[in-house]
């Protein structure tokens, strides 16, 4: 498939398709870090976390639309206000779910996926009655738009720039939260004994709730950023879910840099297989390689050996 | 084979065992041997590696170099039922046993006949079956149970359950973790009347806390610190080395 | 002591009897031939829930990736079906005569070499059991012997039946695509599609269902179904009995592929269609909230959790259609948190236990078999 193409093509090619698969990178790195972490704090898997992230999506569109007819001076600037909100819609809304749901099923990881595959249903048939069936597309403003020239045949979207930037500070914002803040290590203490957590008086219900709402409301963010490469439905999460655990699951659970690596080896895979061929194959490529792999090393890419 | 110096052939010799954990040493350079028919105590502080110990002969973690050899076969090469196969048992330190099956399931589960999927499929309850795990289950105080879910059997009558799991397997080498822990002076009592009667015809390899306990059943005694061997000899020998007081007292 | 050596306990047998006179006598006699077809067709997903009765409720291993199995093995029937569907005198108008319709369109001129083997109906049914049963066999040792399982095992069965999906949509010149192979006309020059033989599949079908009950059923009484639930409790336990964890697994997990496989090919005949929307990862998972509906741990139930969500999901999504993902999401919330064994277990903690006391009524209980002394022995004394 590379026949057709001189040296020079062929590595404008990467260039071009790797910084357009950057937003693909980014909402992928960012699903995967709140489920990451709601996964290496209770062992919980979230099959609505993409309905957590179409949330997010949903509030962006929302005051970009607000913005648009009330704040139209101000419309340049909505998307940073727009991330806030998204993030604490879901936050509040995944705190809420954690209370409800989650917390009854602790040690029931195979009865906690089915329990949060029948919310994200819920919550589908609840954004398809609220804001319709149809797919709703966010105008971006005109900063975002176009793409800068750097050599004669590579030019760069500056929305994937921008978004990409957003992923790496929101990165290093929770990484520095987990590891160096003083409820990063009670979490941490949590995550290692929770019994003993408790007992030094660390109020452990609280922190699985926050850690809940922390990861969903990453996932909100990631939603933010979705909205710049896809329109968003109802059943628009869906799609990810698998993607994103593999994403964890490839880079080795509880490794944020393993994280950070798998997603930008996926994406940047797929995006640059999209170029040669139909994207469902693109896809279907991909997602061999990950299964291939992870049957060969089911433990992923960096994982620590510990005693089990 | 080599012709000349033969050495002593032991049921079990362990040499130059050592694992880590993420560059931390749970048992280093660690070499021991089991004769025939002895009842062999490891003790030690917590952190000693004891349990790592029974869990790399049995084969749950996999060592990082050395050797392990049962009657001549290398164990450290080995899946964990094949080292079964070969005549280990283990028993965990706490009860694990099947609660959602009968006591005589439990007991038949561990009979040695069918082992593989289409063995099992085959597998026929027969006389001989029958009467070996009444056998077994009368051994274990539990002849009366054998119709009882196992999860409404007592703390204690789930240890002896899991002996009785082990004894019917028939081990060569039999290795218990603890296995008084939790139980009541009667029950204590009566497990140390059960190991000395299931002992005849195999070595034992025990891990215990309760120094009377030990005193009543050890041959000899292997004293673990830090993963490596602080002491080792009969109970007297053990009891008097000043490396042991000062482990056990020093700090 | 009761050493249960009889095929079924006293409640299975009154469970065989109605469920058969149920599918047998009831349902022929009261529904029309429409209706009774679609009875057919919510059956072929209760041969999916037997198999995940064994694996899932028995093995404990949650497959999230059946559609998979019952998508192979409906397709290998429906390339069966579509072959002598397309056979010369039918497809003249083609440009190449002779090949599926969808092959045509999409410029294929020559029939593929996997296709070949689907002219023989011996090799369709040999297709039909093989094909999943060896894909499930390459996962499972993949997964098994690497000691893979749980969530994690369960999302890599989901990954697979989304690459499926996939690949099955982008292929369509080899497998029609997202509309699937439909069309089916005759089997063996016998036409599947008027009533009589809607009823005729029907019969079969409920043949073939109450084979993999009795199937299921001998599997769980015998030692490898009590392994398997011993696997479950305790995974270590059974390895240091002697056992290789992983092969029993690989087992479970087979079998139910192949359960469901039978179930897809079922789904063919009976419906006259295969489509990818049967293989994906949304069906796959309605499919274990069937079984978990009816009872994990029920075989039986798997059957009565496969008609009766089906017939909600039918009802439901003709009157009410946004309610019903409400309905199906509130099920899997419902079964989960307040019915862990679904229908069976609720017949079986509050239904039984009633008319257990209205038989026994009359005729007072045998005292148990052990007695006070033996408890007082076994407790422990402080």
């Amino acid at each position: 498939m590379f026949g057709d193409y001189s040296i020079g093509d062929l590595g404008s090619i990467f260039v071009m398709q790797g910084f357009a698969g950057l937003i693909l990178f980014s909402v992928y790195v960012l699903m995967a870090l709140g489920l990451a972490i709601i996964f290496g704090q209770m062992g919980v898997i979230n099959m609505a976390h993409g309905e957590f992230m179409i949330l997010g999506a949903y509030v962006t569109w929302l005051t970009s639309s607000a913005f648009q007819h009330y704040l139209p001076a101000l419309f340049p600037g909505y998307f940073f206000l727009a991330m806030v909100l998204a993030f604490m819609a879901s936050g509040a809304l995944g705190m809420l779910v954690e209370w409800g749901l989650i917390r009854h099923l602790y040690k029931r990881p195979l009865d906690t996926l089915l329990a949060t595959w029948g919310l994200s249903l819920i919550l589908q048939q609840t954004y398809r009655s609220v804001f319709g069936a149809r797919e709703v597309g966010v105008e971006l403003p005109q900063w975002m738009l176009g793409s800068k020239q750097i050599t004669d045949t590579i030019e760069v979207p500056i929305n994937g720039i921008f978004v990409m930037c957003l992923t790496v500070l929101i990165t290093i914002v929770v990484a520095y939260v987990m590891y160096k803040s003083r409820w990063g290590r009670q979490v941490r203490a949590v995550v290692q004994n929770r019994i003993m957590a408790g007992a030094v008086g660390i109020n452990t219900e609280k922190v699985d709730r926050y850690t809940f709402g922390l990861g969903c409301g990453i996932a909100g963010v990631a939603g933010s950023a979705f909205t710049m490469i896809g329109s968003t439905g109802p059943t628009s999460g869906q799609l990810y879910i698998v993607d994103t655990f593999l994403v964890v699951v490839f880079g080795g659970a509880a490794s944020l840099i393993g994280t950070i690596a798998s997603a930008f080896s996926i994406s940047q895979t797929q995006s640059t297989l999209e170029f040669f061929m139909s994207g469902s194959m693109a896809k279907v490529l991909t997602l061999l390689a990950i299964v291939g792999i992870l049957m060969l090393r089911p433990q992923g890419l960096f994982a620590l050996k510990v005693r089990k | 084979m080599l012709i000349g110096h033969q050495p002593k052939e032991f049921l079990l010799a362990v040499e130059a065992l050592t694992v880590s954990f993420d560059g931390f040493k749970a048992v280093n350079d660690l070499s021991f041997y089991v004769e025939e028919n002895e009842i062999r105590v490891i003790i030690g502080p917590n952190g000693a590696g004891k349990t790592t110990v029974l869990d790399l002969i049995c084969g749950k973690t996999k060592a990082t170099s050395g050797s392990i050899q049962f009657r001549g076969q290398e164990l450290t090469r080995m899946k964990e039922n094949q080292i079964v196969q070969t005549g280990v048992g283990r028993k965990f330190q706490t009860p694990s046993v099947f609660v959602d099956l009968t006591v005589f399931e439990n007991l038949e589960i561990s009979y040695p006949r069918g082992r593989t999927v289409f063995g099992s499929l085959a597998f026929q309850r027969d006389a001989a079956v029958r009467d070996r795990v009444e056998e077994v289950a009368e051994m274990i105080f539990l002849k009366d149970r054998l119709d009882t879910y196992a999860d409404e059997l007592s703390h204690g009558q789930k240890q002896w359950l899991e002996i009785g799991m082990l004894l019917i397997q028939d081990p060569d080498l039999l290795m218990l973790d603890e296995p008084v822990a939790g139980m009541s002076v009667s029950e204590r009592a009566k497990t140390a009347e059960l190991l000395n009667r299931i002992i005849k015809g195999r070595s034992v390899l025990v891990i215990e806390h309760d120094m009377k306990f030990v005193e009543d059943i050890a041959h000899k005694v292997t004293v673990l610190h830090q993963g490596q061997i602080l002491s080792e000899g009969t109970m007297e020998h053990v009891k008097n080395d000043p490396k042991v007081i000062e482990v056990y007292l020093g700090h | 002591m009761i050493i249960n050596s009889r095929f079924f306990n006293r409640s299975e047998l009154i469970g065989f009897v109605a469920l058969a006179a149920l599918l047998f006598v009831i349902l022929p006699l009261s529904l029309d031939v429409f209706r009774l077809n679609l009875v057919a067709k919510y059956l072929t997903y209760a041969f999916v829930g037997i198999g995940l009765v064994l694996c899932w409720g028995y093995g404990g291993i949650l497959s999230l990736g059946q559609g998979v199995f019952f998508g192979l093995g409906g397709y290998c029937m429906a390339m069966f079906l579509k072959l002598e569907a397309s056979s010369p005198e039918n497809t003249k108008i083609q440009s190449t005569p002779g090949i599926p319709d969808f092959m045509d369109w999409n410029q294929i001129t020559s029939l593929p070499l996997f296709w070949q083997p689907f002219h023989s109906l011996t090799l369709t049914i040999l297709a039909i059991i093989l094909v999943p049963g060896l894909f499930a066999l390459i996962i499972g040792t993949a997964m098994f012997k690497r000691r893979v399982g749980g969530t994690y095992f369960a999302i890599i069965t989901q990954a697979v039946a989304a690459i499926l999906t996939i690949l099955i949509v982008g292929q369509q010149g080899y497998t029609g695509g997202i509309n699937g192979m439909t069309d089916l006309r005759t089997l063996k020059g016998w036409d599947i599609r008027p009533d009589h033989a809607k009823v005729m599949l029907y019969f079969f079908e409920v043949f073939l269902l109450f084979g993999c009950i009795l199937l299921a059923q001998f599997i769980r009484l015998t030692k490898l179904g009590r392994i398997l639930v011993a696997m479950r409790e305790q995974e270590d336990r059974v390895r240091f009995s002697g056992y290789s964890v992983a092969n029993f697994k690989i087992f479970a997990f087979c079998m139910a592929a192949i359960f469901a496989a039978i179930g897809g090919a079922m789904f063919a005949l009976n419906v006259g269609f295969m489509s990818p929307s049967f293989v994906g990862i949304v069906p796959s998972i309605e499919m274990v909230i069937y079984t978990a509906v009816g009872g994990r741990m029920s075989i039986f139930g798997a059957v009565w959790g496969s008609l009766l969500v089906n017939f909600a999901k039918t009802g439901l999504s003709e009157s009410f259609p946004q309610l019903w993902l409400f309905g199906l999401g509130g099920l899997f919330i419902a079964v989960v948190l307040a019915f862990p064994n679904g229908l069976s277990g609720i017949w079986a903690d509050h239904v039984q236990p009633r008319i257990d006391r209205l038989m026994t009524w009359r005729k007072p209980k045998p005292a148990k078999a052990w007695t006070d002394s033996s408890v007082a022995d076994g407790a422990p004394a402080e």
